[in-house]
C-alpha cells in the first residue's frame, strides 16, 4: 500500500488558498493549514477596535477556511523574524510599503522549515500567475520556489498546468491532469470553481489581507520610521497606526486622536506609556501625544484634542493631561479652527 | 486536572489564539485553560481554534469588555 503523502499549504483565509487547498485534498492527500501572523494582517483587527464594526461577524477567515476544508490549522506568530523582510526588501516595494514579492519568499521559505520538522512531503499556495502585479507573476514564480529554498516541493495547484511539472506530480503523489490553468485577474474561474465545490460564503478582500497594500497605512508607517530615524518597530507601534486619527503639527510629536469609542478603549490600554489627553469640560476623545513635545507644543496639542470634541466651538476648553509618570495637570485652552489645522498635519 | 490562566488581556486576534495554541502544547489531555481576552473576536475564534484541533470550550463567558473562555484540551 502507498503512503499517504501529506501537504501544508498557507492559508490566508481568502478563496484562492482555500481552493487550492481543497483541490489537493480531492486527491486524497492529508493536507493541513499553515497561517502567519506578521502583525500587518488584516483579519479581525480594526473589526475588533472599531465601535461601528461590531455588528459584523468577527471571525478569523483563515481559521474559518480551515474549518469548513476539515482540516487543522498553525498559527505562526512571525512578527520578529517579518521585520527583516520589511525593512530590507531584497525585491522592493510595491505600490505602498508592502514588500509582496519578499514576504511570499519568505512564508514559502517558513513552510520548508516547517515541512521537514513535521515530516510533510510538499507545500501548496494558491498562487495563480498574473494574479497580483508584484508577486504573482509568470517571472517570480520560479524566484518564489528557488529563493524560498522548497524548490520542487511548492505546487500551486491552481495555475500548475501552466508551470514545470513538481515533484508531487511527478512522483505521482497528485495527478497533474487534475490540477488547473488559471491565469490571470479575473476571479471568473475560482467563483466557478467555488460553486463547483459548494462555497457560498467565502473571503475576497480587495487589496489583500495585509495593512500594508493600504496608501493611508502605508503613509502613517513612513512617518513613523522618518520621525523615529530608523525603520526599527516594536508590534504596538504598528498596531497603533491601524487606530484613530494621526495628526502630526511638528516633526517632534504628533496626536493620536480617537474616532470613536472602541477606539478610546483601546487607546487607553497605551495610557502608561504615553502623554494623553482628554477634555474634562466637553465630551471628547482620548488623545495620545507621540514624541517629545515641548510645554508649548503641549499646548497646541491640547488644542487639537479639544478641537475633536463637543467643545469645538467654545471659547475655552478644559483639557486634562496626565504625563507618563503619572503626573496630572489641566490646560485652558481654545479650540484650534478648522481654517488653521493645514491639511499636511493629517498623516 | 491542571487548570491554569492565560492573560490575554489587549492583545487583538489572531495574537489570543496563537497565544493559546501555544500554551495548550504545553498541556495534558483533560487540563483546563482559562483564557482572559479584551478582543471580542476571540468569542468566534477560539471556539472555532478548538473545534478545528480537538478541543472543548467548555465556558464562555463575555462581561464589563472582557470575555473568558475555559477550554479543556483534547487528544
Amino acid at each position: 500500500m502507498s503512503k499517504q503523502r501529506k501537504a501544508i499549504a498557507l492559508i490566508s483565509g481568502g478563496l484562492d488558498s482555500m481552493l487550492a487547498a481543497k483541490t489537493i485534498m480531492e486527491q486524497g492527500v492529508h493536507v493541513e493549514g499553515i497561517n502567519f501572523f506578521t502583525g500587518f494582517c488584516v483579519e479581525g483587527h480594526t473589526h475588533a477596535i472599531r465601535e461601528k464594526d461590531k455588528a459584523k461577524p468577527k471571525r478569523n477567515n483563515s481559521l474559518w477556511v480551515a474549518e469548513q476544508l476539515g482540516m487543522k490549522l498553525h498559527i505562526v506568530d512571525v512578527i520578529e523574524e517579518y521585520k527583516n523582510v520589511l525593512i530590507n526588501p531584497k525585491h522592493g516595494y510595491g505600490a505602498h510599503m508592502n514588500p509582496c514579492l519578499d514576504c511570499k519568499i519568505f512564508m514559502v521559505n517558513k513552510a520548508k522549515q516547517w515541512i521537514v520538522e513535521n515530516d510533510f512531503d510538499f507545500i501548496i499556495t494558491g498562487e495563480v500567475i498574473g494574479q497580483r502585479p508584484m508577486s504573482q507573476r509568470k517571472a517570480t514564480m520560479p524566484i518564489v520556489a528557488k529563493e524560498s529554498g522548497a524548490d520542487d516541493l511548492l505546487l500551486r495547484p491552481l495555475c500548475a498546468k501552466n508551470l514545470p511539472a513538481t515533484l508531487p506530480e511527478r512522483e505521482g503523489w497528485v495527478d497533474r491532469e487534475k490540477l488547473h490553468d488559471i491565469t490571470g485577474r479575473s476571479r471568473k474561474p475560482q467563483i466557478a470553481m467555488a460553486e463547483q465545490f459548494g462555497f457560498d460564503d467565502y473571503s475576497q478582500p480587495a487589496g489583500g489581507c495585509c495593512f500594508l497594500t493600504d496608501k493611508s497605512y502605508s503613509a502613517k508607517l513612513v512617518d513613523l520610521w522618518k520621525s523615529q530615524g530608523h525603520k526599527e518597530y516594536q508590534l504596538d507601534d504598528v498596531m497603533l497606526l491601524k487606530v484613530g486619527r494621526h495628526i502630526r503639527p511638528q516633526p517632534n510629536f504628533k496626536l493620536i486622536v480617537a474616532r470613536e469609542e472602541g477606539e478610546g478603549r483601546f487607546l487607553q490600554g497605551y495610557k502608561n506609556e504615553f502623554i494623553s489627553m482628554i477634555s474634562v469640560s466637553h465630551r471628547g476623545p482620548l488623545a495620545l501625544i507621540d514624541g517629545t513635545p515641548s510645554a508649548e507644543d503641549l499646548y497646541l496639542a491640547a488644542q487639537i484634542t479639544a478641537r475633536f470634541g463637543q467643545g469645538r466651538d467654545a471659547e475655552q476648553v478644559e483639557i486634562n493631561v496626565t504625563m507618563i509618570d503619572g503626573s496630572e495637570r489641566t490646560l485652558q485652552v481654545k479650540p484650534i479652527r478648522d481654517e488653521d489645522m493645514p491639511k499636511a498635519w493629517y498623516v | 486536572m491542571t487548570i491554569e490562566t492565560l492573560n490575554a488581556r489587549r492583545l487583538l486576534c489572531p495574537l489570543p489564539v496563537i497565544r493559546t495554541q501555544d500554551k495548550v502544547k504545553q498541556l495534558k489531555v483533560g487540563d483546563r485553560l482559562e483564557v482572559i481576552c479584551t478582543d471580542p473576536g476571540v468569542m468566534q475564534d477560539i471556539p472555532a481554534w478548538c473545534r478545528i484541533n480537538g478541543h472543548k470550550v467548555i465556558e464562555a463567558t463575555a462581561g464589563n469588555h472582557e470575555y473568558t473562555l475555559l477550554i479543556e484540551v483534547g487528544s
